[in-house]
């Protein structure tokens, strides 16, 4: 039986933008209020899902060629990286710091390091769950 | 006065998600109990705006967005595992 899924495919297309902004806003939110890499990486792991619901597992894979497997790796060698990072200027594993910086159009931002470990938490959790997802939808 | 107003609707949610679940647990075919639980959803991002008005917060503001994709991916999941009989499809024909 040929389905046709033109109003499922039309929503998904217009909500996974939305869903992907929301996620990126948890993920800035997360050092001041509720948010940050975890629940950023799952929003954005379920927008992902939601194209698969849409479409289907070949179609993901050739729209985004990434292997999550190497995305994992890349988010844990980030984590680490900030961690090692701080030898270089004396002080202990995972010590972090903050400044505040002038930009041309936010204005004056707080950026802090911990923001670099958050990006790699983000990216594990990104990698792991849809790794997980896509090991279990190939049914061959 | 407002805080009493806002229980008695925190009441009302509350009986319209029971009464969701005995949908969900009695309804005789698998559809009812899809929409019974998207339903269910729905009525709990009202009763978390409710308690976050009754508390004077706005640390749940994020919770309503969530629990509304949640429950639309999660919807769209279980009538596509109805339709067709798999979630995830390799290959679309």
């Amino acid at each position: 039986m040929k389905s046709n899924d033109v109003i499922l495919q039309t929503v998904a297309n217009i909500v996974l933008f939305i869903i992907l902004m929301f996620s990126v806003f948890l993920f800035f939110n997360g050092h001041h209020e509720p948010g940050g890499g975890f629940i950023g990486g799952l929003m954005t792991s379920s927008a992902l899902v939601l194209l698969l619901l849409a479409y289907d597992l070949e179609t993901v894979k050739r729209i985004l060629p990434v292997d999550f497997k190497l995305v994992t790796a890349a988010g844990l060698l980030v984590a680490v990286g900030t961690g090692m990072g701080s030898f270089f200027f004396g002080a202990p594993f995972l010590s972090q710091t903050y400044d505040y910086f002038h930009f041309p159009v936010l204005g004056e931002l707080e950026l802090a390091t911990a923001l670099i470990f958050d990006v790699g938490v983000y990216l594990v959790v990104v990698g792991i769950t849809l790794t997980i997802i896509q090991t279990i939808g190939e049914d061959r | 006065m407002i805080q009493g107003l806002l229980t008695v609707s925190a009441v009302i949610l509350s009986l319209s998600i029971l009464l969701a679940l005995y949908r969900v647990a009695k309804g005789p075919s698998m559809p009812d109990r899809v929409l019974a639980l998207d339903m269910i959803g729905i009525n709990l991002i009202s009763l978390v705006a409710v308690v976050s008005l009754i508390q004077e917060t706005t640390a749940y503001l994020e919770v309503f967005l969530l629990l509304g994709i949640l429950a639309f991916i999660g919807t769209v999941a279980l009538s596509k595992f109805i339709e067709k009989g798999v979630v995830i499809e390799r290959r679309r024909d």
